[in-house]
Parts: structure tokens; C-alpha cells; sequence
């Protein structure tokens, strides 16, 4: 019995350890980006080998943003990771795993890709859902997932405040309308993509406040009979930031290979792989190929209306923060 | 004969340990009460409802399988093969599932080996000795029942993890235990560690020591008796703790997805890739893999019928010192 299991298992060992490419890359990312880096790992591996010569095999890492920044700190060996939001690279850098300065490494906050936050509505909109407003009215359901865990979620959070205060005026009766709009959510999924299976097929909820790549990507697998994409006239700028976890890179000696991936998304071919998978590129040229592909919304950033990741963090999403003492209520 | 005095024979069967672990595994030995009772009353004597409420029972348990067992697993065979054979077989052949099942049956492997060793050495040193702290011993084998497998993953990465006990010291000299092979095994070892020694302290308490006793004064060694003695008698009711920890190994999730970091094809097993699947909405590979693991569970049902009927044909021949 052992004579025979024992060969098994070598060659279970030796299957798995056969195929070992030059580099070997881990991108350790959030939910929504899987299509995403599927696309562009096949991209950068094929123009790296064709300049270098040498094969780079990436591998992906994907779960809610904020645990993704914690089993990095936990040791999981990293090489680059692309998240959400910058707060996460923050806790990353606060272990002293990442450069303090990483956001001013890469150009444009280092967010090669940017997204806003969109409705998806059930065909024909019937409950007329076409700005922030329509979200507060009585017997409209809204899925989103929680603040607390998401990171999707939070910028939904924070688009809708932006876009309140922009009308109202003040940051109390934005604090008023975030509070009626939480009031209308049956259920908080501790991540985006969990919401998205809780509205797009367990068909709970009437709006879906989604990232506009989820939407899409959501239209695209259940088909444009069933939703449709609604984009508010205003909303925020989500820019997922992307870094190399320098302690981890300089550790395996992956510094370079990992530092042209994610430069690879500021050339001309990253940023159109980034526009084909529905996220908005920071590239003029490709952005006016695929002008018509995203709706025309004004958009505000996360630096202008609540002066960064860590005040907003602080101020909103903290124990004790301005969401917590909505979500009592 | 000196080691004969380490042999006690237990004072009471020890039937007292009603746990959650009694529960999930039921040793095929403590039926022999009620077969006693099976031997003294016909079974019709014991049919004192009336036929109504016989028939509202059957019903009920029926449509109650029926809901919650037997159609979700007729769900998961039918949307695995909801788009054909080829796409069905298709899934399974991607890289990420084949690497998935890979490390399913390595993990599994390592952890039902090691667990078959300590939970014999366990289950040897509870049943046939008496020693202080004996208790301890079996409640602390108890305790991977009773804690949450999230808790489970949780505590490994409290000890490997880098801002963890060990953790510095275990990334200065670059070895990988958290988010690798290695603590996905010990999660799934701690978790499926009490099935072997679980279903082997009953049946060894009750076999008693009389037979080791025996080979010993015959003149056979310590290994000797194990081998020849004790070992067959425990065979089949081993093979059952093996069976069962194989299950709770290949299909754990809760322990495991904390400790995976989730790299495809590299450290998702079987039950963390159905969820990813699910999540990029290719719902027949997911349930292609989740088909997998439940005809494991199928075959493992089947394995344990058979394995039971063994242990009780193998007991009811045997003359139970006690009864004398």
C-alpha cells in the first residue's frame, strides 16, 4: 500500500513544481479585477519575453481588499499588489513592507486605471433610478456591500456623500441622506462581487451600486436584456493604486520584473487592455478610442471632497466613525 | 513479568464522554446496548405508536432528507453537466482544477498518514494505560471539535504569520509555512485530528487489555503484540476513523481559507476553488469540481455502510470479557 502511495505523491510534488518559468511573479489583488489581470498577466508575459528573452509567470491572489492588505502583512509573499484603494497600500507601508513614498513612485497617484461607481438597474429601470436622489425614495432596495470590509463599498459610501454635499451644502445633511440611503439596503455582502451575485442572481434589490468594470462586466456575462447600466450625472474618481512590496521583491530578487509590470500598464497596450476590461484609462489617446464605451460623468476625487484616504478613513469608516453611528440608527 | 503492571484494565467503560464528537462519529460499538435489547424484544414488540403517527414521522424525516440532502446533491450534479459532458470534463481539466485537486489529495494524504500515527499512539495510551492528566488528554483531543475552523486558521497564522510568535525568525531564514502547502496541512491536520483517535478509544477501551496481556506473558515483544495483536483487532474500526478524517480533510474549508492566501493554481484546494468559480460566474466548473467532492462524499458514505457492517460482524463472534 505505501510502496504504491508513495511514487504518487513524488510525482504529485514533481507535477507541480514542473513548468517553472524564469520569474515567477505574485500579484495579490482585490475582487473585481480578475478578467482584468487575466488579460493583461497574458499581455506582459508574451512583450516581456519578446524584449528580455526571459518567461515571467504570474500568479494571482484575489479576495475583499482589505484582507488581501492583511495576508500581505501576514507574510503572504507578494511581489506587487494592486488593490482597491490607496489606505490598503497604507497598511501595507505602515509594516514597513512598502516604500512610504510609493504613491509618488508611478505617475497619477499610481493608478494606472481609474473607475467610477455606477447603478445597475433591472431592464427598463422600472423604479426610474437616475441620480443619487432616486436612491433615498421610499420602497427603492439598494445592494452594496459593507464599508466596514469592502473597498468597492467604500467608495460607493463616499460617492454618495460627495454627491450630497455637492447638493445640500453641508456635510450634515449629507450625513442625513447616506444615513436614509443605508436605510434602503436589505443586505450589506462583505464584498463587491458578493453583492453583485446577491442582486444579479439571487435577484435581490432594485439598484446595484456598483464599480462601473463590475457592471459592465455583470451585463456582459448575463446579457443586456436583463440590466441596464445607469450613470449618475456625478460621481467620485476611484483610482485603485498599484505597488511593488519592495521587502518581498528585493527579498526573491524580483525588483526588476516587477517594477516593468506595472509599468507596463502606462504603455500604450496596458492602458488599452485596462479600457477593454471596462476601466477607465488614464491614456488620452486610448481614452478618446473608447470615449463612447463610458458614460460622460463629472467626477470628484477623494483628495477634494474629504482630503485623502486617511482622514477619510478616519473620519467615516473608523470604530466609532460617521458610518457606524448611521448604521446604528 | 514487569510490563504486565502497566496493563489496567479500565474500571467502568468509560460511555461517559457524551461530546459533539459522539455526535458526528458514532463508533459502531456502542450499538452493542441496543442490540442487546434487539436479542430480548422482537421488533415488533417495540412498535407501540399507533400507525398514524408512525406514518407522520417516516414522512417527515422523509421529506426533510429529501429537502435538505438529497436535492441540493441532485442541484450540484445538474448544474454541473447543465452545459454537456465535454464542458463538464473541459472544466476539470484546467490547469487551476487539476492543480486544485493536486493539492486536495496531497494535503489529504500527508494529513490522514500523520493523523492515522498519532491517533493510534493517542487512542493506544488513552485506552489501555492509566495515567494522570488522562482526561486532559482526551479533551484536548476534543478541542479541534468544538472550535470554530475559522479560529483554527486564525491560530496558524498568529504563530507563522510575519507579525506572528515565529514569525520573524521563520521569514529571516525564508521558510514559508503561512499562505504554502505546508499550512494548509497543519490546519487540515488540527482540524481532522480527533476522527482516528475518536473512533479507536471505544473500541480499544472495550476489547480491553486481556489479549496484549496475554501475547506479552507468551513472550512477544512491545511492537510484537502491537502488531499482531492489537492492530487486527482495531483494523476495521481504524480504517472507519480514516475514512471519515479523509472526508473532513479534502472537503475542510473554514481553516483552510484562512491559511491559503488563495494564489491560483497554487494554494487553492478543491472547496476555495468551487467558491472562486462561483464568483466568476462559471457556475458549471464550479459545480464540476463541487461534483467532485461530493461523490467523494457519495463513495464515503458507501465505505462506511460496508465498514460498519465489518465491525459489527467482526464483534458480535467475539466473546466479550465483561460479560463473564
Amino acid at each position: 500500500m505505501i510502496r504504491r502511495i508513495l511514487p504518487l505523491v513524488a510525482g504529485l510534488l514533481w507535477a507541480s513544481s514542473a513548468f517553472a518559468a524564469d520569474y515567477t511573479l505574485l500579484n495579490v489583488s482585490y475582487d473585481p479585477t480578475r478578467e482584468l489581470y487575466a488579460d493583461f498577466n497574458k499581455a506582459f508575459a508574451a512583450a516581456y519575453q519578446k524584449e528580455t528573452g526571459k518567461s515571467v509567470e504570474i500568479k494571482q491572489s484575489h479576495g475583499g481588499s482589505g484582507s488581501q492588505a492583511r495576508s500581505v502583512i501576514d507574510g503572504l509573499q507578494a511581489d506587487v499588489v494592486t488593490l482597491a484603494l490607496a489606505y490598503d497600500i497604507d497598511a501595507i507601508a505602515a509594516k514597513g513592507l512598502v516604500a512610504p513614498d510609493w504613491q509618488k513612485r508611478l505617475s497619477l497617484n499610481a493608478s494606472p486605471y481609474t473607475s467610477t461607481i455606477v447603478f445597475l438597474v433591472r431592464k427598463g429601470n422600472p423604479k426610474a433610478i437616475k441620480d443619487w436622489d432616486d436612491l433615498i425614495k421610499p420602497g427603492v432596495q439598494v445592494i452594496t456591500p459593507n464599508p466596514k470590509t469592502s473597498g468597492g463599498a467604500r467608495w460607493n459610501y463616499l460617492a454618495a456623500w460627495g454627491f450630497a454635499e455637492k447638493k445640500f451644502g453641508s456635510a450634515d445633511k449629507a450625513k442625513k441622506f447616506v444615513g436614509d440611503l443605508f436605510k434602503n439596503v436589505p443586505v450589506l455582502d462583505t464584498g463587491a462581487r458578493g453583492s453583485t451575485v446577491t442582486f444579479v442572481e439571487r435577484g435581490v434589490g432594485d439598484v446595484l451600486l456598483a464599480w462601473e468594470n463590475e457592471a459592465f462586466l455583470a451585463q456582459r456575462e448575463f446579457g443586456k436584456d436583463k440590466f441596464e447600466i445607469v450613470a449618475p450625472p456625478l460621481s467620485i474618481l476611484a483610482e485603485p493604486p498599484v505597488a511593488v512590496v519592495d521587502k518581498v521583491a528585493d527579498k526573491k530578487g524580483t525588483r526588476p520584473v516587477a517594477e516593468a509590470y506595472l509599468k507596463y500598464w502606462y504603455t500604450k497596450e496596458g492602458q488599452e487592455i485596462a479600457a477593454r476590461n471596462s476601466y477607465r484609462p488614464r491614456d488620452s489617446e486610448i481614452a478618446k478610442e473608447y470615449e463612447k464605451s463610458f458614460a460622460k460623468v463629472e467626477l470628484f476625487t477623494i483628495d477634494d471632497v474629504f482630503g485623502g484616504w486617511t482622514k477619510a478613513q478616519k473620519d467615516h469608516f473608523g470604530e466609532g466613525g460617521i458610518f457606524d453611528q448611521i448604521y446604528k440608527n | 513479568m514487569p510490563t504486565q503492571s502497566s496493563f489496567v484494565t479500565p474500571a467502568t467503560p468509560m460511555r461517559a464522554y457524551a461530546s459533539t464528537a459522539d455526535l458526528a462519529i458514532s463508533p459502531p460499538s456502542h450499538r452493542e446496548a441496543s442490540d442487546r435489547a434487539r436479542a430480548v424484544a422482537s421488533p415488533k414488540d417495540l412498535r407501540t405508536e399507533p400507525a398514524p403517527v408512525r406514518f407522520v414521522i417516516i414522512a417527515l424525516a422523509v421529506t426533510f432528507l429529501t429537502v435538505f440532502v438529497v436535492l441540493p446533491l441532485v442541484v450540484v450534479f445538474a448544474s454541473a453537466f447543465s452545459k454537456g459532458i465535454s464542458a463538464y470534463f473541459s472544466a476539470l481539466a484546467e490547469p487551476e482544477a487539476l492543480s486544485a485537486i493536486r493539492l486536495t489529495l496531497l494535503v489529504a494524504a500527508i494529513s490522514v498518514a500523520l493523523n492515522l500515527v498519532f491517533g493510534v499512539i493517542a487512542a493506544w495510551a488513552i485506552a489501555k494505560f492509566e495515567f494522570r492528566g488522562k482526561t486532559f488528554l482526551i479533551t484536548l483531543i476534543d478541542l479541534p471539535f468544538s472550535v470554530s475552523p475559522v479560529i483554527s486558521g486564525l491560530v496558524f497564522v498568529l504563530l507563522f504569520g510575519a507579525q506572528g510568535y515565529w514569525g520573524t525568525w521563520l521569514q529571516a531564514n525564508n521558510i514559508h509555512i503561512l499562505f504554502a502547502v505546508p499550512g494548509i496541512t497543519l490546519a487540515t491536520i488540527f482540524v481532522t485530528f480527533p476522527f482516528v483517535a475518536r473512533s479507536l478509544i471505544p473500541l480499544m477501551q472495550e476489547q480491553g487489555t486481556q489479549e496484549e496481556e496475554a501475547a506479552i506473558s507468551l513472550g512477544a515483544s512491545g511492537l510484537q503484540t502491537f502488531f499482531r495483536v492489537t492492530l487486527p483487532n482495531i483494523k476495521w474500526g481504524l480504517l472507519y476513523g480514516v475514512l471519515l478524517c479523509n472526508a473532513r480533510a479534502m472537503g475542510e474549508f473554514g481553516a483552510v481559507s484562512v491559511v491559503s492566501g488563495h494564489i491560483r493554481g497554487e494554494t487553492n484546494t478543491m472547496p476555495l476553488l468551487v467558491e472562486i468559480l462561483y464568483n466568476e460566474y462559471q457556475f458549471v466548473a464550479s459545480f464540476a469540481i463541487a461534483s467532485l467532492l461530493a461523490m467523494l462524499a457519495l463513495i464515503t458514505l458507501v465505505v462506511k455502510t460496508v465498514l460498519e457492517q465489518r465491525l459489527d460482524e467482526g464483534q458480535t463472534p467475539r466473546d466479550d470479557p465483561r460479560d463473564h
